[in-house]
């Protein structure tokens, strides 16, 4: 079974981001770009599969800037086999990645996609399940665990009330939640191996996928700064100013 | 004119607290209609008769099958899109639980839509503001006009609807084939009795702080001399102190409670994300530089096992 991960390219989970003061969005340059953290976690967990003899090939899939071989090459670090990078200058919108994932689904015939839950940029959380309808296969988001059992998957996914665990024929796309795994550390010699391996590049074009119409950006803006307020010295006078407020 | 279609939630029959949050969006768009979709296995008179109270509301379409026993995704997705094509909405709108971001964009990509996800506020009938970058950048997106708008709720930043209204309650059945190829299997929900840590005015949340499963009975115990719910920073839950539904944050659950106290959390930005909301934030840490005091309203340094017994016993 051959796995497709996603590798988007994001601003780092620890950079403070600044809103530009013309509100046309956020700015990135100079800024330290990462693999998105959810997508780490989806390659590690493709890459488990393959330790234990469930999947046979991971092929990272990157849909982004050129320099998104960055990111692409951190996945073949991690240990994936391939990668491919779907080159666009052009922000796309879930609706459009999740067109280019189905073209290469096409193409490769793979037996589950995993991508992360949400992209840390956009926060849109759409990818993966608008995959699952175009593929009209099943999905199961927000995956705690993943059990691949012959055709089917069982998934446990972590949801509002709790717990649930899902059976899922394959092929299906899962979403990666934040406690699937804790993905592994690149080590240097990997990195060194991982420049031997393949990155296949392709164009929205030759894939043959159409850009979706677009929610039009009119500002970006900061939100209203939280004030911090002060410190108190003691548990009296907390207790004090919260019943002043009103609060207990 | 705007014709809604609200997605609502029940569980066990009850109306979820979440569903009127999502009727106050659709009212906002001042519609020419809201209809409210309930989906569920056995009688949803109680959750339909709650959602048909509300201003505005024409109707609530009630869908109970056995396959809707548990919101699956691939499951309702097909009924949704049925219900879209014959009532003629303009809008659709979703919770943005786990069920409605489950949902929804399966529902757009068939539509061949993108989805606003997390609406925070609305501007006209197709102008909307939605947080990115966990909430750091407020981005103001236009659905193109003409365009069918697919959007999930953000809980916090909307009050409950208004009621006033008495819409009609209508039974469904939908002939659509529905997939077999998702199956539930089995639930784990920890029974509380404590308030439901997305709508309680009071929460105190632990960090790794706490330090363990056991210490985290401190929390608990100020929580119930509060009257107030628990929640839990994401590394305290990753750390299996307790579960993942209590955990607030960009990846958990984004409240607005009036009072929020913050126990052994440093505050990073993805915790900060889910309570930028709340009222007053009250931050306990050991630490002096912890970022959380650059955001709390009210701060005390110290060790939370001495901080919280002292403050226990004022409280009594
Ligand atoms: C993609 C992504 C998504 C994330 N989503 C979330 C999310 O939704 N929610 C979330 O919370 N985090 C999230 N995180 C994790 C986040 O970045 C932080 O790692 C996490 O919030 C830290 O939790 P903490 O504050 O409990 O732990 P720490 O940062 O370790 O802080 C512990 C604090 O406890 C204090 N302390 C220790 N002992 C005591 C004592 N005896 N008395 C008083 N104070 C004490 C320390 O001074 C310290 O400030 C996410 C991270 C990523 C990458
Ligand atoms: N440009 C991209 N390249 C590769 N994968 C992507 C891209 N955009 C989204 N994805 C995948 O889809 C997931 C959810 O993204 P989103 O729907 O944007 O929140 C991400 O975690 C990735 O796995």
């Amino acid at each position: 079974m051959k796995v497709l991960v996603g590798v988007k390219r994001v601003v780092d989970y620890n950079v403070r981001v600044q809103v530009k003061p013309d509100g046309s969005g956020v700015a990135t340059e100079g800024v330290k770009m990462s693999v998105n953290p959810f997508d780490e976690i989806a390659i590690e967990e493709a890459l488990r599969m393959k330790s234990a003899g469930k999947a046979d090939e991971v092929i990272a899939v990157s849909i982004g800037p050129q320099a998104a071989q960055e990111q692409l090459r951190t996945a073949l670090a991690m240990g994936a086999d391939r990668a491919i990078l779907v080159e666009t200058d052009q922000t796309l919108e879930p609706l459009t990645v999740a067109r280019v994932f189905k073209a290469l689904v096409d193409q490769e015939q793979p037996g589950l996609v995993i991508l992360g839950k949400q992209a840390i940029d956009d926060d849109a959380g759409q990818t993966p399940q608008m995959l699952a309808a175009l593929w009209d296969r099943p999905q199961a988001t927000f995956a705690s665990k993943v059990e691949i059992e012959g055709e089917s998957a069982k998934v446990t996914r972590e949801v509002d009330l709790g717990l649930e665990t899902i059976e899922i024929d394959l092929p299906a796309v899962i979403s990666a939640d934040l406690r699937l795994n804790e993905p592994r550390y690149v080590k240097l010699p990997d990195i060194m191996k991982a420049k031997k391996k393949p990155i296949g590049t392709h164009t929205l074009e030759e894939l043959g996928v159409e850009i979706a119409p677009a929610l039009k950006p009119v500002k970006t803006e900061a939100p209203q700064a939280r004030q911090g307020g002060h410190k108190v010295e003691s548990v009296s006078e907390l207790v004090a100013e919260l019943k002043n407020k009103g609060l207990i | 004119m705007a014709k809604v279609l609200v997605i609502g939630e029940q569980l066990n029959g009850a109306l979820s607290a979440a569903t009127p949050k999502v009727v106050a969006c659709a009212q906002a768009l001042n519609p020419e209609s809201i209809d409210v979709a309930l989906f569920g296995a056995g009688d949803l008179a109680g959750a339909a008769e709650a959602a048909a109270k509300f201003a505005g509301v024409g109707k609530v379409l009630t869908v109970s099958n056995p396959a809707n026993e548990h919101p699956l995704a691939a499951v309702l997705a097909p009924q949704i899109e049925a219900l879209i094509s014959e009532g003629g909405y303009t809008h659709v709108l979703a919770s943005s639980s786990t069920t409605g971001k489950d949902v929804l964009p399966r529902v757009a990509a068939k539509l061949g839509v993108t989805q606003v996800t997390d609406i925070m506020a609305v501007h006209g009938a197709n102008s909307f503001t939605r947080p990115t970058y966990a909430g750091n950048a407020l981005v103001t997106v236009e659905v193109p006009e003409g365009q069918i708008v697919l959007g999930t709720v953000r809980g916090a930043s909307w009050q409950a609807a208004e009621e006033g209204g008495s819409g009609a309650v209508e039974s469904r059945e939908l002939g659509v084939e529905l997939p077999s190829h998702t199956r539930f299997v089995s639930q784990e929900t920890s029974k509380s009795d404590r308030p439901d840590l997305q709508t309680a005015p009071k929460v105190v949340s632990g960090g790794r702080g706490v330090g363990s499963e056991e210490n985290f009975k401190v929390i608990f115990s100020l929580a119930d001399k509060l009257g107030a719910a628990v929640g839990a920073s994401r590394a305290a839950v990753d750390a299996g102190y307790v579960p993942n539904e209590m955990q607030v944050g960009q990846t958990g659950k984004i409240i607005a409670p009036e009072l929020y106290v913050a126990v052994g959390i440093s505050g990073a930005i993805q915790h900060l994300a889910g309570i930028k909301d709340a009222g007053t934030i009250v931050a306990i840490n050991k630490d002096e530089e912890a970022p959380i005091f650059e955001i709390a309203d009210v701060g005390l340094v110290g060790d939370l096992f001495e901080v919280l017994p002292a403050l226990e016993k004022e409280l009594s």
